[in-house]
């Protein structure tokens, strides 16, 4: 970025300033958990590098630089490519749909020779982007106009329906809650969510009939896993085994039975918690249950403290999208909620994941940097 | 400005609202941690040990079957088989191609191999060839390199050293069949073998020993990752049974020409059985192996009844063998003297019915004695007539007929004494006086085992109820035979009474005119007593007896007389008994004192030379207990 002078010189930060206002704690704190991480791949393939854990490593790597990238770029430049981002990714999640990959039952990648990307983890930061540029464009009499409010929902529940066909029903569940937690905070009327959840619950019975039979069996076991121990309950109760054999220091660095001896299934993406926790025990789940938190809270802190509504429900929504994640795979993997194949951010093995969570962080960092810039509707920073 | 300050006053509401719903969420998150990790953690430890924990059974070896000096009759051997480990083999077929080069391996082989790759994990062994002798497992061995997944591995197998001589005493080892499964864990073992029949049925509990565990560390997949603990089985006992193997070659080769005999030789005064044979026999191995449906044809449908053992579950007329209990029975009851005299004019006339002595013009007038030694039917058929069947029948019960003796091996099957009750019960008509008759000679309704017979001499001999045993419980013998023989109870006959049936015996063998006197033993102080008998399968009809009886090779072989001999030694203070059922007269087809007494002589000489019951052979190599052989 150019120096620049004069009276713009207070709204545009030099590259130096910008790097000096990054939340650095916040990136030592997503450091230690990705190295943690790391740590809990080496375990699971046991005691090696290979194969997850240097790949992993070389992907945090270049994912840090797109965070750093991210957060250095201009606020006002996401403000205007937000929609173009969100066009993208929708296309992306199109093109899965139309020639993607069968990965795991289901159609959820994309090649791009060098990596395989997964779209609809990118949508995740895509939508944040387009429905904070949305209603940060509203009036705030109009944000309570329901005409305003059709557009952001159709953002919401177009690609929440194309990520549902492929089908994934934890990233569909993930995007509709983010959207949904958008709309709260950018202060919709409550009566609205009302509304809503009592016409959705109604619409349930119908909903039920679109469910793959592997989904409904999710849900089936998931109201009583131990009644099918071999068969679709398997995970949950071999998760639960692995988590509750851990005890309270966990069976040490390598010596986890449950994921060693195969009985825990996917131990490095989805069930990656409750390897961890079997080795660490409730400490070293709580320890990162705890990392979780201290991120979440500097999001918060990051996003209250923008002066732009943009990047209030940017950081917010960034955050808000990481909770989800985090919080439905750990109650998944407790067997609090059905298996629904949502990744451990930051932790479980996938590069698109890693990608998308470390774009949004970037992101978050972002509105950091830029908490003191005012973007008006165009996104045009502009004095006070 | 007012509209960003609402907004932001708007916002900051609801992300407090926001980040409680999230903190309340991660709150439960912990406590659910909490729950599972602390709270319920013991349950959920047992599980996960049950699910890595495998407890696998370890097989006992088998004890030993040892005869009484012991000479190992059956024994578990190392052999080495041939396995291959699909997930290491990668190409099966040409990893068997490349076998095929070395050692046979079969069509038959292959197919099963294939089979059961494709039935189990791929790290489970698969046997390619079980039994490798030396020198294929040296050739495989050398290869080794470039055989991958192939090994070879060590297993135990019965092995019988005798092979089919001793078959029906020692019996053999064989899969285990669906009904015998008790629930023990070891019986479901895949290549567990259980005793089916002889001595490895019946002392199957002590020959098998108790399993050990193995507690090992599974994957999910069922592969094992390594042995945690290890709990030894203790092997099986080692069982002595009273045979001398040497006799029991001995006589198995005296009548290894013929096409169905059985024979046991008995200590009279402990009731062991030093030798018992049937023949024909079976391989025991052939078992062990698994039948194939076509071997277990053959020997079920072959007439001779190679399955059966003869010398207890064969039921003969016994014939002439039977005499010395009428005479028992007769004297007992005071009917008969040794003075009275009976004539024999060939024939006795009974109401309608006359009864034919074997000799056509009769024997003339004679005593007890001599009516024993000349086997004269028509003398028994006056003594039978005069004691009735009751007394009759309960001396021949007192002598061990009619129901089994409890040998300890199984498969004995009781003959049968005919009785009024019997008769009634079975037919439905009253005994008739001429039955009788014929029972006195052994005849008729009577049948006995060969074990019946030589457990009836070995009581005349002793007057003892002596009974068979084939279990050694105190071991191998020592040097100078037992210590404390075993003590049976008095028969309740008075001795004087055999004393005088044995003399007659004697006389059998030993006086000119004797039937069996051309089989007497003429070395000093060896001599035997006997009673032959020749026991008839069909009637004989009157064409037949007018025109003399055809030659026996003019009749069909299973319609010919059966040869019996009955003997004990040395006549002056017997020891050894023996008792032999040549089956239709063997293939010279003659009568007991012509094919079975010269049997019985060689088999009680030989008896008496080596002695053992007395005598532990000089220069045998006694088989150490608790090792394997070979």
């Amino acid at each position: 970025m150019a120096s620049l002078s004069g009276d713009l010189a207070r709204h545009r930060l030099t590259l130096l300033e910008k790097l000096r206002t990054i939340s650095w704690p916040l990136v030592l704190v997503i450091f230690v958990a990705v190295c943690a991480g790391i740590g809990v791949l080496y375990s699971a393939a046991d005691g090696s590098m290979q194969p997850w854990a240097a790949a992993q490593a070389l992907r945090f790597a270049v994912a840090l630089l797109v965070m750093l990238g991210a957060a250095l770029v201009g606020i006002r430049y996401w403000y205007r490519a937000a929609y173009w981002a969100y066009a993208a990714a929708l296309a992306l999640v199109v093109a899965v749909d139309l020639r993607g990959f069968v990965g795991m039952g289901a159609r959820r990648w994309i090649d791009l020779g060098v990596i395989q990307l997964q779209p609809s983890e990118l949508m995740n930061v895509a939508l944040v982007l387009a429905l904070a540029r949305w209603f940060h464009s509203l009036a705030s009499e109009d944000i309570q106009r329901l005409r305003f409010l059709i557009p952001p929902a159709l953002m919401v529940l177009l690609p929440t329906a194309l990520v549902l066909k492929q089908p994934d029903l934890g990233t569909a569940v993930m995007l509709l809650l983010t959207g949904v937690v958008l709309f709260f905070i950018a202060g919709v009327r409550l009566r609205l969510f009302v509304l809503t959840a009592v016409a959705a619950a109604a619409a349930i019975p119908t909903g039920w009939h679109f469910l793959r039979d592997y989904q409904k069996n999710r849900i089936y076991t998931f109201l009583d896993p131990e009644s099918d121990p071999l068969g679709a309950g398997y995970h949950i109760l071999q998760s639960k085994i692995a988590l509750g054999s851990g005890g309270l220091f966990g069976k040490g660095f390598l010596h986890g039975t449950q994921s060693h001896l195969s009985f825990l299934p996917e131990k490095q993406t989805d069930f990656i918690f409750t390897t961890l926790a079997e080795e660490f025990g409730f400490v070293g789940g709580v320890a990162l249950l705890s990392l979780y938190v201290l991120i979440i809270g500097y999001g918060f802190a990051i996003a209250l403290s923008c002066r732009s509504q943009f990047g209030r429900l940017l950081g917010l929504g960034i955050v808000t999208n990481f909770s989800l994640y985090v919080s439905i795979n750990t109650a998944m993997v407790m067997g609090l909620i059905p298996v629904v194949g949502v990744p451990l951010p930051l932790i479980s093995y996938g590069g698109t994941a890693m990608l998308a969570v470390m774009l949004g962080f970037g992101l978050l960092l972002n509105a950091g940097v830029h908490r003191d810039v005012r973007l008006n509707r165009r996104g045009e920073s502009r004095p006070d | 400005m007012p509209r960003e300050t609402q907004s932001r006053k708007v916002f900051t509401r609801r992300a407090a609202i926001l980040a409680g719903a999230e903190a309340s969420v991660l709150a439960a998150l912990a406590a659910r941690l909490y729950q599972l990790q602390l709270m319920e953690s013991d349950r959920y430890v047992v599980l996960a040990d049950e699910n890595r924990m495998n407890l696998r059974l370890l097989a006992p070896a088998r004890g030993r079957i040892l005869d009484r000096f012991g000479v190992v009759l059956a024994d578990s051997r190392r052999n080495y088989q041939l396995v291959i480990v699909p997930e290491q083999a990668g190409d099966i077929a040409a990893t068997l191609d490349a076998l095929g080069t070395l050692i046979e391996v079969g069509d038959n082989d292959r197919r099963r191999v294939q089979r059961d790759i494709r039935r189990k994990h791929a790290f489970v062994p698969v046997l390619v060839r079980a039994n490798l002798s030396w020198d294929e497992m040296a050739r495989v061995e050398l290869a080794t390199p470039e055989l991958p997944g192939i090994s070879i591995e060590p297993g135990l197998t019965r092995h019988y050293p005798f092979g089919e001589m001793a078959s029906h005493v020692v019996g053999y080892v064989a899969a285990v069949s669906e009904q015998e499964l008790t629930g023990d864990p070891l019986l479901e073992l895949p290549d567990f073998r259980i005793g089916k029949a002889g001595i490895e049925k019946a002392q199957d509990t002590e020959l098998r020993g108790t399993a050990g565990t193995s507690q090992v560390e599974v994957n999910a997949f069922g592969r094992v990752v390594r042995e945690i603990a290890r709990v030894s089985g203790k092997a099986g006992q080692d069982v002595v049974t009273s045979l001398d193997m040497s006799m029991q070659e001995f006589v198995t080769r005296r009548c290894s020409s013929e096409q169905g005999v059985a024979s046991v030789l008995l200590d009279a005064v402990t009731g062991e059985v030093l030798a018992l044979i049937s023949i024909p026999s079976f391989d025991p191995l052939a078992f062990s192996a698994g039948l194939t449906p076509a071997m277990w044809q053959e020997l079920a449908n072959d007439a001779r009844k190679p399955l059966s053992n003869k010398a207890i579950a064969g039921v003969y007329p016994p014939g002439s063998t039977f005499k010395p209990v009428v005479a028992a029975a007769a004297l007992s009851a005071a009917v008969l003297t040794p003075e009275t005299q009976i004539t024999c004019p060939g024939y006795l006339s009974l109401g309608n019915a006359t009864f034919h002595c074997w000799r056509h013009g009769g024997h003339g007038t004679l005593r007890l004695r001599d009516a024993i030694k000349k086997s004269c039917d028509v003398f028994f058929y006056e003594t039978a007539r005069r004691v009735g069947i009751d007394r009759l029948s309960a001396m021949a019960r007192r002598f061990g007929f009619g129901d089994v003796l409890g040998l300890d091996i199984p498969g004995e099957r009781p003959g049968l004494i005919p009785s009024r009750e019997w008769k009634l019960a079975t037919s439905g008509t009253a005994w008739s006086p001429g039955e009788t008759l014929i029972a006195g000679i052994g005849q008729g309704s009577v049948l006995a085992t060969p074990l019946q017979l030589a457990t009836m001499v070995a009581r005349l001999v002793t007057g003892r109820a002596v009974s068979p045993r084939l279990a050694r419980v105190a071991g191998l013998m020592p040097p100078g035979g037992d210590p404390a023989p075993r003590d049976f109870p008095p028969l309740g006959v008075n001795p004087h009474i055999l004393a005088l049936v044995l003399d007659g015996m004697n006389a059998v063998v030993n006086e000119p005119g004797g039937t069996a006197y051309s089989a007497r033993i003429n070395e000093p102080g060896f001599a035997m007593g006997g009673k032959s008998g020749t026991s008839q399968v069909r009637h004989i009809n009157e064409y037949e007896r007018g025109h003399g009886a055809r030659h026996a090779r003019q009749i069909p072989w299973k319609e010919r007389d059966h040869a019996l001999f009955v003997a004990f030694a040395p006549v002056a203070a017997p020891r050894y008994v023996c008792a032999t059922v040549v089956e239709h007269g063997g293939i010279s087809g003659g009568g007991g004192s012509a094919v079975a007494a010269p049997i019985c002589r060689d088999v009680l000489l030989e008896a008496q030379r080596r002695d053992p019951a007395r005598q532990v052979p000089v220069g045998y190599t006694v088989a150490q207990s608790g090792m394997l052989g070979g």
